[in-house]
């Protein structure tokens, strides 16, 4: 039995915990964080686009 | 009174429910998530069998289940949106696929870390897995390919063949533990009863219940931001005030 095996053994429920449900909710956390990364970068591309069309017409 | 839903499907108009949607989907996801972690660790006794260790399932099952509905749903919003040329539903098969592919993931990994301590292998070319593991890569393919073509309403439709093809695999992962011979256990729950502990069955189901709010809300939100992409160019987007902070 490998060093894995023999703490897994000993230590189920850590082994669950770090093994699936830490990284789960790390995915759930990540995953949100780019949503609204993504929230945040869309608009602003839109504000800049908003004021680059606005100088073009003071411009003209 | 009656509500029109034809209205929702357009995406002016679905914009500003997702955005009134969203804070009540992830809040109840949550609760649930912690009332299901709350059952599924200090209530439910351990088993019999398999110790400690199953209650990996009360991530893997959700999961698992998520991957293959969700690969349904997005299947069909991406048919509505080839059949019936709608913008909305290729946006919203655009948005369920990364969470899809995610629920896909978490699913083979929350499966491997439980069939070491009880099969003594990560993995297994068992039907069940394979099939799953070809889910997560049409999930892959089809965000690969909407990205891949430049032009929206062209991608929309060359990733919704895809989608619509891909959706065979669903049934085969699903039926797979009974047409073949596998190492991967059969459904636990059936129609007919289960022999599941009461708590199990609780937090198993609830965590269930907080996976679709969370997939419900993450999806609500990334949709809200590829219709602001994709209709930049219209007025009503212009005249939203967020944009014009």
């Amino acid at each position: 039995m490998s060093g894995l095996d023999l703490w897994m053994r000993e230590n189920p429920l850590a082994y669950i915990w770090l093994g699936s449900y830490a990284v789960a909710l790390l995915i759930f956390a990540v995953e949100t964080a780019m949503v609204i990364h993504k929230r945040k970068i869309t608009l602003q591309q839109m504000r800049l686009m908003r004021e680059a069309e606005t100088e073009a017409g003071d411009d003209k | 009174m009656a509500i029109n839903w034809f209205k929702y499907s357009a995406p002016t108009t679905f914009y500003g429910l997702a955005g009134k949607l969203i804070p009540w989907f992830a809040l109840s996801a949550a609760i649930l998530l912690a009332i299901g972690l709350y059952i599924g660790f200090a209530v439910a006794p351990a088993d019999a069998q398999q110790g400690e260790f199953y209650r990996i399932i009360f991530i893997h099952v959700p999961s698992s289940i998520l991957s293959m509905f969700l690969y349904l749903v997005m299947a069909g919003y991406a048919a509505l949106g080839l059949i019936f040329n709608t913008r909305l539903s290729a946006m919203m098969a655009s948005a369920i696929a990364p969470t899809g592919a995610l629920f896909a993931f978490i699913s083979l990994w929350t499966g491997a870390l439980w069939g070491k301590p009880m099969w003594g292998a990560w993995w297994v070319w068992d039907a069940r897995l394979t099939s799953e593991l070809i889910l997560l890569f049409l999930y892959l393919g089809f965000i690969a390919l909407h990205a891949s073509i430049d032009d929206p309403r062209r991608a929309d439709r060359a990733s919704a063949l895809l989608a619509i093809v891909g959706s065979v695999n669903v049934p085969i992962i699903y039926f797979s533990v009974k047409w073949w011979n596998t190492l991967h256990q059969g459904s636990t729950i059936k129609f007919t009863g289960t022999s599941m502990h009461v708590a199990m069955q609780q937090a198993m189901f609830i965590m269930l219940a907080a996976c679709w709010l969370y997939a419900i809300a993450i999806v609500l939100a990334r949709v809200r931001s590829i219709i602001l992409e994709r209709e930049r160019n219209t007025k009503w987007v212009t005249e939203l005030p967020e944009t014009k902070q």
